[in-house]
């Protein structure tokens, strides 16, 4: 990748994370976070993992970004509801983050972090390889990945189901009749 | 190729915009991007690392990575639908039924 590209991606990242916390409007947010996950992808890709930056682009951008848009339309939350937070909440978050981003410098500087370089296999990043990788040594989590989602579906299910009007109403009293 | 500590610096600094984001806003669904945001800027290390290693592990994780966050989207919409139907609301300061 070269390094004109890996800028202008990571300043477009960067600005459409931040539009995704600093806009009022959440359908704006979720543009912003489909544009920060489309160029995340794209840096996925130059660095040379094809598959996993197209899987990016169809299961995030694609699924779950449509979700996130069907549940603020089903909602109808186009405009803010209610105060934004306090100033003090937003100086905590903003130091908050400033600190983050300081610690995590100071631990990922390059002699702390000792990555042996080497070069990449033939076939790196293929499909191919990801597969062999998937089907045989982590043969397990993926199956457990399975039974994973379909608990999701079954406890997606379950959370959003509406009640029988039948069982919200109380149940007619047996004891005045015995009284009476 | 880009050296390692420009990939980490901008996966670090997209990590702690979605960390002010969780903190910062009010709304139930942006907080909910915010986590996304996160997941994702760890995503970026674990392909950075990878493929400077030479090693598939760091694509499987990041594979295994989605669909974990595929399941708790699902689930995490569902409680907030069930959320607004009981109390009209997404907004985070007004539900305390738990609140001490």
């Amino acid at each position: 990748m070269p390094p004109f590209l890996y800028i202008f991606l990571g300043a477009l990242a960067i600005v459409s994370a931040l539009g995704v916390i600093i806009q009022r409007n959440p359908i704006h947010s979720l543009l912003s976070l489909i544009s920060t996950l489309l160029t995340i992808a794209i840096l996925f890709i130059g660095e040379d993992a094809v598959v996993v930056g197209f899987l990016q682009i169809i299961v995030y951008a694609g699924a779950i970004m449509v979700l996130f848009l069907f549940v603020i339309w089903l909602l109808n939350l186009q405009v803010e509801t209610g105060p934004t937070g306090h100033l003090a909440l937003k100086a905590f978050g903003s130091l908050a983050a400033a600190l983050l981003v300081t610690e995590l410098f100071f631990v990922l500087a390059p002699p702390h972090l000792q990555v042996k370089f080497t070069r990449e296999p033939v076939g790196y990043g293929s499909l191919a390889s990801l597969a062999g990788k998937l089907f045989t040594d982590y043969l397990v989590a993926f199956e457990v990945t399975s039974v994973l989602l379909l608990a999701a579906v079954v406890g997606s299910i379950a959370l959003a189901r509406r009640l029988p009007v039948a069982e919200e109403q109380p149940q007619p009293r047996v004891v005045e009749k015995i009284a009476s | 190729m880009i050296p390692l500590t420009y990939m980490m610096s901008l996966s670090a600094i997209i990590f702690a915009i979605g960390v002010a984001g969780v903190i910062i806003r009010r709304n139930i669904l942006v907080m909910f991007m915010s986590i996304e945001l996160m997941l994702n800027a760890v995503n970026l290390t674990f392909i950075a690392i990878g493929s400077r290693l030479g090693s598939m592990d760091g694509q499987v994780i990041v594979f295994f990575v989605m669909t974990v966050a595929a399941a708790e989207s699902a689930i995490g919409l569902g409680i907030i639908i069930s959320t607004f139907r009981n109390r009209q609301t997404v907004h985070a300061d007004e539900l305390t039924l738990l609140r001490w």
